[in-house]
């Protein structure tokens, strides 16, 4: 016989207000099978738990029903605490009456009314109920991470720290991401490259790192603490063994002009290349679009000099599989390249600023070349045009952010603080010159963050204008910038020598390829999506897969740092275990009715229907049916929906569990 | 939050409510980044910069706005509503304010008016734009007849001032245009 209980919250007001709960409590008792009702003003609560656990053991209860706010918010509290009271956590069913219905409704008697309607339904329901025990899945301890930037050096640091073992996979051909490209790092003015490049080395030194540089992820299967992860190694048709990073071949390339990345195209590189000077690791790749040997097939300069014969031109991209357990992905970011044709129509561009028209009206990361020690200039301030000292800057903030007509709605967050850097590292090498900064707000949200600001302001002199600039134009080997100071009302020309533009941060260009791959949603930017944006924002809603720094949002290094060990962390929290224990609501096949339609296969967004053979003693092949990997299966029930012959049940939420809760209402 | 939707809440209508009923333009949605002003090729002639125009009526400043020489200086180019971040058809919204001024009768600057509708007219007449005429009336309409008579050769000799019209073919369907707006 069930001895059912019924727990009634008020949730304070939330649910007390519209509904009135003693009186539900003393409707619920007069259900069938229910032996016990209380209402209590938060059961969620300690003391509110304590009563859930006492009156199982009082009243011999076997299955409780809780009325409170949705389940996806407190289903698992209090599973565990009729799990402590030796219940089987799955005996305990939640009915909603704060979503469904004391936050939609404002009369109490019909609120009333529906609340005891709801808990019929789910007494109704738990009848059906039975125990059911949590799965248990064995985990690889071996991590990945996607992106050899900061973040994700970071994060393969704490994890090869902690004593796993790490893959991790960089795009380009040395590690180092962004952050090797920045001159000083705001609000401290340290030098980028000396914080950053012992960290690279540690990285690449780590015996629990394995780096995979110029490679990228090609496939990924299975589920958290299972996954199988195929990477592809770009041919950089130099091998890896055999060169020493001598540096002859890059010296003889003839071909001297190919544009820069890593100088955002301030300079020039040879077609074979070390990004720069600090590059982790310090081999060389050929750059095949712009190779002589490539496209001719005459040269072979660097294969004749190369002492070691490490040339390889035939080298092919090679497909390396890996087993690991968790999955970091710290893409990054890109900056909104507004010379270049969008293909998304919306986002329009800034014909006006003349980017792209004006050599000297340049970028926020092109700004960070020409400043830094390692740049086209040395560090000295020369515009790109002529290479002469300019006298007057003008920084414009928010091209591209903040814009929903020609660019993202969103804040890149990061701009107002490295534009005042660059105003400030500008001033400290040009004594004489002018910086002029149009902002629209100033963001500076951060430790030492205003002070840094108000410091470009006060002791150095920046002249910050509050208003977005309409156009700028060239006119006597001058660029005028026309803008109005917005808290004077006065209109503003300036005759620049130099334009820079905080260009917006946006998503990889490959970023939604990756996220199809890994089967983590991303938002309509290309940003990929935490599963909750306060209470779990360095997960993704797959599994075992864990996002760090700008690829989930723009983010400056500080954040991107806390967040990717928040990343490690989670990672090395599921590494704590040694099996993973999964909620048991999971599909399961009926063998004996299922005709292998495999329509559940096709509709299965988890890909985890798989083929099973059924064989006869003899081992001849009877029949084809489906199968569910309970690793991989979410329990959303769509197969169980699909399946034409009823052959696939979701277990918890079975067709008699469903239709006596309907048929209760 | 949405002026419009604050409507029914209030006794009175705001002259914020009552441009996003006539233009569908949530004032509300200026961030007054200024890039208007900015750009604006007859800023120097306003006393008030259009960004702040907005802002008044955002403040429920109404009064200030209607009788801003602003509205009346602006001259429909465009270049703010291309312009503008924040997809705001300011051009559109500076003609509301000029119409609910008119509607009010607080029009500060009725030598503007008359230019519109001497303009106006011109259009109706001829379907574009015929100076000579536009000019004639005006100056009837103003008394001022001696206002810039100064340019009038340079202008004559450019060839910018015809003596004659030039009627465009179909100008039923201009008709109907006005007929409609004269109308409503």
């Amino acid at each position: 016989m069930m001895r059912i209980g019924v727990f009634v919250c008020h949730c304070g007001e939330n649910i007390g207000k519209t509904v009135d709960c003693p009186t539900v409590a003393k409707e619920a008792i007069k259900l069938p099978n229910v032996v016990y009702s209380i209402d209590y003003k938060y059961m969620c609560s300690d003391p509110g738990q304590n009563m859930i656990k006492q009156a199982i053991a009082e009243h011999k209860l076997n299955a409780v029903v809780v009325a409170s706010c949705s389940p996806h918010m407190h289903e698992k509290t209090f599973r565990k605490a009729c799990a402590q009271a030796g219940l089987n956590p799955y005996m305990c069913e939640i009915a909603n009456v704060r979503e469904h219905c004391s936050w939609v409704h404002d009369n109490v008697e019909e609120a009333t009314k529906k609340a005891v309607d709801l808990i019929r339904m789910t007494v109704e329901r738990i009848k059906f109920n039975f125990p059911l025990s949590e799965i248990k899945v064995p985990i690889t301890k071996k991590a990945l991470v996607i992106g050899g930037g900061i973040s994700g050096i970071q994060a393969a640091l704490d994890i090869a720290g902690a004593g796993f073992k790490v893959i991790l996979v960089e795009k380009e051909p040395s590690i180092g991401g962004h952050m090797s490209q920045l001159s000083e790092t705001f609000p401290t003015l340290d030098c980028s490259q000396c914080i950053l490049t012992p960290r690279m080395v540690e990285a690449y030194q780590h015996p629990n790192i394995k780096l995979y540089t110029y490679s990228e992820v090609d496939n990924v299967d299975g589920f958290i603490g299972n996954f199988k992860v195929t990477i592809r190694k770009k041919a950089r048709s130099v091998k890896e063994n055999l060169c020493t990073g001598c540096g002859l071949c890059v010296q003889k390339c003839p071909i001297k002009k190919a544009p820069s990345e890593f100088d955002e195209g301030l300079a020039n590189r040879p077609a074979i290349y070390v990004p720069f000077p600090q590059a982790v690791p310090n081999i060389p790749v050929i750059d095949r679009t712009v190779c002589t040997f490539f496209k001719t097939g005459k040269c072979q300069m660097c294969k004749k000099v190369c002492g070691r014969d490490a040339i390889d031109f035939e080298q092919k991209d090679e497909l390396i599989t890996e087993d690991v357990g968790a999955i970091i992905v710290a893409t990054g970011y890109k900056l909104y390249k507004i010379d270049k044709k969008s293909k998304d129509a919306a986002v329009k561009g800034y014909g006006e600023y003349g980017y792209g028209k004006y050599k000297d009206v340049i970028d926020g990361l092109q700004f960070e070349r020409i400043a830094s020690a390692s740049g086209p200039t040395a560090g000295e301030i020369l515009r790109p045009s002529d290479k002469k000292q300019p006298k007057k800057v003008v920084f414009i903030q928010c091209v591209g952010s903040r814009d929903p007509s020609k660019g993202f709605e969103y804040c890149s967050k990061i701009c107002c603080m490295y534009t005042a850097k660059h105003a400030m590292l500008y001033k400290h090498k040009v004594h004489d010159g002018e910086a002029y900064v149009f902002y629209m707000d100033i963001r500076a949200g951060g430790k030492g963050y205003d002070e840094f600001v108000r410091r470009a302001i006060e002791e150095d002199h920046v002249k910050y204008i509050r208003g977005r600039v309409s156009r700028v134009y060239e006119k006597k080997g001058k660029y005028i910038v026309k803008g109005e100071d917005t808290i004077s009302g006065v209109p503003v020309e300036i005759e620049a020598d130099m334009v820079v533009l905080a260009t917006a941060i946006v998503a990889q260009p490959e970023a939604a390829k990756l996220a199809q791959t890994l089967g983590i949603p991303y938002d309509k930017y290309g940003f990929y999506a935490e599963v909750h944006p306060k209470l779990r924002p360095v997960e993704s809603s797959s599994g075992g897969i864990f996002l760090a720094g700008a690829c989930q949002s723009p983010r400056d290094i500080p954040e991107s740092v806390a967040m990717a060990s928040a990343a490690a962390s989670k990672a090395l929290v599921l590494f704590g275990n040694e099996m993973l224990e999964r909620e048991p609501i999971v599909a399961k096949v009926n063998e004996n009715t299922c005709v292998g339609c495999f329509y559940c296969k096709k509709v299965c967004a988890y890909n985890a229907i798989e083929l099973k053979e059924i064989k006869d003693k003899k081992g001849n092949l009877v029949k084809v049916v489906a199968s569910v990997n309970t690793g991989l299966c979410q329990g959303c029930g769509t197969c169980n929906a699909t399946c034409p012959s009823k052959s696939i049940e979701l277990i918890g939420f079975n067709d008699e569990q469903i239709f006596y809760q309907i048929k209760a209402l | 939050m949405s002026s419009h939707s604050n409507a029914k809440h209030k006794e009175r209508m705001t002259l914020a409510d009552e441009i996003e009923e006539l233009t569908g333009i949530n004032p509300l949605k200026c961030y007054q980044c200024g890039k208007c002003s900015a750009g604006c090729p007859v800023r120097i002639f306003m006393k008030v910069s259009p960004n702040k125009v907005v802002r008044l009526v955002q403040l429920g400043l109404d009064d200030e706005a209607l009788k801003s020489e602003t509205i009346w200086m602006c001259a429909g180019c465009l270049t703010c509503s291309t312009r503008c971040p924040q997809n705001f058809d300011l051009a559109k919204f500076m003609d509301a304010l000029k119409e609910i001024a008119i509607k009010k009768g607080v029009i500060t600057r009725k030598d503007i008016l008359k230019f519109h509708k001497a303009f106006l007219k011109q259009i109706e007449a001829n379907g574009k734009a015929f100076e000579f005429g536009l000019i004639r009336d005006y100056k009837l309409a103003t008394f001022n007849l001696f206002q810039d008579m100064d340019i009038a050769p340079e202008m004559f000799f450019k060839g910018k001032i015809k003596l004659f019209p030039h009627k465009i073919k179909n100008r039923d369907a201009i008709k109907k245009i006005f007929d409609k707006a004269n109308k409503e």
